[in-house]
């Protein structure tokens, strides 16, 4: 099966994501990779990542900003020689995608954190209705256009050797229309908890108010924000613009660190599809434990300073 | 000047997926996806003491007329409701097809959707509705304003806040961070009724039965299971080393 | 030994009674305002839809708005729940040629029934006492019936207006001349958020109450044109769950004894019903009389429990819990009754007044009749354009000439006999088999459940834990009830915050919905309750046991779909 994967930049590097579903489909075929706005240079490097050729389309200057119309011209044009067009999930990419898929009247599946051949077939698995189950999903012709998880999978080097080719695009009049004014960068500004990469969220087992700072400490030293269960806003200790849960926000980091944190049903539905849990609790029993990747049982008062401090020392 | 605004009527309570059909049971009650909410909140922010005019547009069972009444009920000034048996079963790509179809006709100045689908967690409707349209697009609005011809919008992504712009007419998609639906008056509950509601069917919009639907699909659920395990699920005594354990956990997970 | 009666609640229900604010013109009229989408109040805008219908000149001076209903609920439903097999009497004569029963959306006719009286590990079979035979009878959802009427009572031209509070009774000249309906967004502390939606003034020619059990504008009516009856009312807790299940069940089954207990100073009275709903679901309840006294006792806990007999875990095996709810049960009966069912301007109806036959364990009928009852009432009065005070007195007069005051008379012996509420026909079989025979007949039940004096025992410490396939905790089954209600809204429920040990910890354990905890303990004996009130799914029993729930925010609470 031939791929052709949506290698997202930003700025001086390719998305984690979209290099791990690079990665993935060189292992289930012939990947290539296109690369819109970006030099050659950055190009090659996807080679180790899995990509025989890189289509890269730099011409136009309406290519340079990260929008997705001009984006939907390029592999538009690409598309009709691969089996399959696959994507990292991310604001972007979910509207090339989506064009894209108008385009050419090909089907999307979104929100697929696996993809598999099963008799030469191509079937993605969904978790959907909060996670609760998993969907086989499929393709009834091609090409066929498919968007991943954050996280969904690790990038692999592999470390050959790409071809890359420029490629000439023609542009649709509507899809040079929006202008970029003001571009993000990294970190231009705080980032909310529902888009923070990493949250520590305390809940009842912190203990008192003042202990949030231990909340606080460690998502300062691992770079993230700070969330809380209702319990704790309810009781006042901490502002409800941070509440996780069902009646609060709905987040799914990269890291959840839950201290403290029993994981009543109204909580786990706020952020039970967060990369990785992380658990601290000293009841052995509580319902955290279950959908936790790393449960400790202890006092969180001992270990969280410690840890605190070791984060900080790793990250030098 | 005329606001669409897009909305979804999803299943409410505890929602399951039919093992025959392995389409989302839609047979239970419904109500207004509640991201659509935040983009008919800023279509009647725009709309103000204005004349312009927003419409709702829905595609779904007859039920749905529900969830187009509360946004009628906040203050939009009709309702257009896609609704056909052989409608149902829609995926992205019939989806856009009707949606566009209904659109075209409304000839509106901007065109609306809220983030995203609270059952289906869809989240590229809108960029497949602007490429049938071939209209210019922007996802993830925080702040919109109109500025004679054009939209200008902030939006959220990954790296942080971008400014776009885009010349009307376009398709907006808001987040929810855009701001806080109004609750309906109980004047507006009670007026919704008497707004204008058009029911259409799939021969109204001149569309046929086979590009509607499954046939009108390319993508199809294969099967349902049990979700995947939580991969190699680690639980701990602290034993005095368990800060050091998450570390190396954090650093094994490529998190640090 | 404390009572939670020596804790009175903050509330005045003279706070909840005004004169309309609102500037004339931007006052919402209305011909009829039935307050509470339920069995009663849809039974009343249905039967008007009827009469309307017949004389479009009465429908034309009612303007344009002939009929509306208020819901507190999300939808028509959302706040519904009960066992229910229904005795269809009522249904018959609300729609007469209109509707055969077969096109209602119930679970059929009740196929067959069993009595047993539990023990630990035994289930000893009984033949049904007279009273709990339900031949005839039909198995319903409550909470779809409800929606179903809502759907039949706006085709007959009512106007239903849901996640609206009836929030104060508009009294002008001593006469009921509407509600004002509750505010929306407003924060904890009770201030206006960016999207405040003041509530409205709601006036109308008549204002009918069906708010069903401890209806809040009923319970400030009865006070306000002092109506309450003889005896107090007097209530039981119903918590239930609906279930999933692998292979269908045959019958209505009831239960009594265990996991309550037999002895006298307990006063433990109820049991348990298990209802088949179709080929592939079932619904199981466990009702118990709120004059218990142990404060340990959780009707949440005591239901997991009884899943965990042999035959009852029979029944659930391989299935799945779909829905969990509770409810109170208004169990005073005839002298619980209020003294008149109307005032100028207002009529009541249903569950909210305490219509419900105790022993044989039905209301639904009840509240279908009189919310008939009272949509013919209004309707004569309207008709002949009538607004004396005494305009609505027909209504009273037709109730006492009806099934519902006939039956309840009846019944009122068997209360006085044996003293008890819910099961009283089985509490006496119950307590035949128990005791050999020599069975000791109750007082009458008159004090009210919130002076009864309490103990505390360990019987929570043999709850079941929860392992959440058979045996839930009750944030789980608080989720289960598809309470979505907005956390940052004022606090709905009043009670005193600092009580004896012993009424915070039978709050905590009597709430099904985690409500209530047992805070910070204050040197002077008593301690201080803390509260999570959008947990509340308005059961009301707080009120039944020395508190005070009045509406959240409409929308609010639980969303029962299949209760």
């Amino acid at each position: 099966m031939r791929f052709l994967v949506f290698a997202e930049h930003h700025e001086e590097g390719f998305v984690r994501n979209s290099l791990g579903v690079l990665g993935k489909a060189a292992s289930l075929g012939d990947a290539d990779a296109v690369v819109v706005g970006a030099g050659s240079g950055l190009a090659a490097q996807l080679g180790k990542h899995g990509a025989k050729t890189v289509h890269v389309a730099t011409g136009d200057d309406a290519l340079q900003a990260p929008l997705p119309q001009p984006r939907v011209d390029v592999i538009a044009q690409l598309a009709p020689d691969y089996d399959a067009v696959l994507f990292g999930q991310s604001v972007l990419a979910a509207d090339v995608a989506g064009g894209l898929a108008a385009r050419l009247d090909a089907g999307l599946n979104w929100d697929l954190v696996d993809v598999e051949l099963q008799e030469g077939e191509l079937v993605g698995k969904r978790p959907a209705l909060q996670d609760s189950v998993s969907v086989d999903v499929g393709w009834t012709s091609g090409p066929r256009l498919a968007l991943f998880r954050s996280g969904a999978f690790d990038p692999q080097e592999t470390g050959g050797e790409a071809d890359t080719h420029e490629i000439d695009v023609e542009l649709r009049d509507f899809s040079t229309r929006t202008k970029m004014i003001e571009q993000a960068h990294a970190e231009s500004e705080g980032k909310s908890i529902e888009d923070a990469d990493v949250i520590v969220a305390g809940g009842r087992g912190l203990g008192a108010p003042d202990n949030f700072t231990l909340a606080e400490e460690l998502a300062k030293a691992l770079g993230g924000a700070v969330g809380a269960t209702r319990a704790v806003v309810d009781a006042g200790w901490y502002p409800y613009a941070a509440q996780i849960g069902q009646t609060g926000k709905t987040v799914s980091p990269k890291l959840y660190v839950a201290l403290g944190i029993s994981g009543a049903i109204q909580h786990k539905v706020g952020m039970q599809s967060s990369g990785t849990i992380v658990a601290v609790n000293k009841d052995a029993n509580a319902p955290i434990f279950e959908f936790s990747d790393l449960g400790v049982v202890g006092d969180l008062h001992e270990i969280v300073p410690k840890l605190t401090e070791l984060v900080r020392a790793h990250k030098g | 000047m005329r606001i669409a605004v897009c909305v979804k009527h999803v299943p409410e309570g505890p929602s399951r997926l039919d093992p025959s059909t392995k389409r989302l049971d839609r047979s239970g009650e419904g109500a207004l996806n509640h991201f659509d909410a935040n983009a008919v909140e800023e279509a009647l922010r725009l709309k103000g003491d204005s004349d312009t005019e927003v419409v709702a547009i829905s595609l779904g069972p007859q039920k749905a007329l529900d969830s187009l009444r509360k946004a009628l009920a906040m203050g939009a000034d009709s309702a257009v409701l896609v609704s056909d048996d052989a409608a149902a079963g829609s995926d992205l790509v019939a989806t856009s097809r009707l949606l566009a179809a209904v659109l075209e006709k409304q000839e509106a100045d901007l065109v609306l959707f809220g983030q995203q689908a609270s059952d289906a967690d869809g989240a590229v409707l809108w960029a497949a509705v602007a490429e049938r349209l071939g209209r210019p697009v922007v996802s993830q609005a925080m702040e919109l304003s109109l500025d004679g011809g054009s939209v200008r919008v902030k939006r959220q992504t990954e790296f942080g806040y971008d400014t776009l712009e885009a010349p009307l007419p376009a398709v907006v998609a808001v987040s929810d961070a855009i701001n806080e639906p109004r609750y309906p008056s109980l004047k507006g509950i009670m007026g919704a009724k008497k707004k204008p509601q058009d029911v259409l069917s799939l021969a109204d919009l001149g569309i046929d039965a086979g590009e509607a639907g499954e046939p009108g699909s390319r993508t199809t659920v294969l099967a349902l299971g049990d979700p995947p395990a939580r991969g190699d699920a680690r639980k701990i005594e602290d034993d005095g080393n368990a800060a050091q354990a998450i570390v190396d956990f954090l650093a094994e997970k490529r998190l640090l | 030994m404390s009572r939670p009666s020596n804790f009175p609640p903050p509330f005045s229900a003279r706070d909840y009674v005004a004169e309309p604010t609102d500037p004339a013109d931007e006052r919402i009229e209305v011909g009829v305002l039935v307050v509470g989408a339920g069995p009663a109040g849809l039974a009343c805008a249905i039967r008007l839809g009827q009469l309307l219908e017949e004389h479009p000149d009465v429908a034309e001076r009612l303007g344009e708005v002939p009929v509306a209903v208020l819901e507190k609920g999300k939808q028509p439903g959302s706040h519904l729940l009960s066992g229910a097999v229904v005795d269809p009497r009522a249904l018959r004569r609300l729609f007469k040629d209109r509707l055969r029963m077969e096109e209602l959306p119930s679970y059929g006719p009740v196929p067959g029934e069993s009595v047993y009286v539990l023990t630990r590990r035994a289930a000893l079979p009984i033949p049904p006492p007279p009273p709990m035979r339900n031949h005839g009878n039909w198995i319903f959802s409550l909470s779809e019936l409800g929606r179903f009427l809502a759907e039949r009572a706006e085709e007959g031209g009512a106007m239903i207006l849901p996640e609206t509070a009836a929030q104060k009774l508009l009294v002008s000249h001593g006469r009921v001349v509407g509600v004002r309906t509750g505010d929306k967004g407003r924060n904890r502390e009770g201030g206006e958020l960016g999207n405040f939606e003041s509530g409205s003034d709601l006036v109308a020619k008549v204002t009918v109450l069906a708010e069903g059990t401890q209806g809040h504008l009923t319970g400030v009516a009865l006070d306000r044109f002092s109506l309450r009856g003889e005896d107090p009312q007097v209530w039981e807790l119903a918590v239930k769950e609906v279930w999933k299940v692998a292979k269908p069940l045959d019958r209505v089954i009831h239960t009594m004894g265990w996991p309550l207990r037999t002895g006298k100073r307990y006063r433990e009275f109820g049991g348990s019903f298990v209802y088949p709903m179709g080929e592939d679901l079932v619904t199981i309840g466990l009702v118990v009389g709120l004059d218990y006294r142990d404060a340990s006792i959780s009707v949440h806990d005591l239901l997991q429990e009884l899943k965990t007999h042999p035959k009852i875990r029979r029944i659930l095996e391989g299935g799945e819990r779909v829905e969990w709810g509770a409810k109170t049960i208004p169990s005073g009966g005839f002298h619980s009754l209020p003294q008149r069912l109307h005032a100028p301007g207002l009529l009541l109806c249903g569950d909210g007044v305490g219509m419900v036959n105790v022993p044989r364990l039905k209301g639904v009928h009840y509240a279908i009749e009189s919310g008939r009852l009272a949509a013919e009432a209004a309707f004569r009065a309207l008709q002949r354009g009538e607004t004396p005070a005494s305009a609505l007195s027909s209504y009273d007069d037709a109730v006492r000439d009806s099934f519902i005051w006939r039956d309840l008379y009846e019944a009122r012996n068997m209360r006085q006999v044996f003293g008890r509420g819910f099961f009283v026909g089985g509490a006496l079989a119950s307590a035949m088999t128990m005791s050999k025979g020599r069975v000791e007949l109750g007082k009458m039940r008159a004090e009210p459940d919130a002076e009864q004096p309490l103990l505390v025992t360990d019987r929570d410490s043999s709850y079941p834990a929860p392992d959440g396939k058979l045996t839930f905790d009750k944030l789980s089954s608080v989720f289960a009830s598809g309470n979505k209600t907005r956390d940052d809204q004022p606090n709905h429920i009043r009670i005193e915050r600092r009580v004896a040990r012993e009424v915070a910890e039978l709050w905590t354990h009597m709430c099904p919905a985690q409500v209530y905890e047992v805070g910070r303990e204050d040197g002077d004996g008593t301690v201080l309750v803390d509260m999570a009130p959008s947990n509340c799914v308005q059961c009301g029993a707080i009120t039944a046991k020395g508190g005070r729930l009045t509406p959240p925010e409409g929308g609010s609470g639980p969303e029962y779909t299949a209760s």
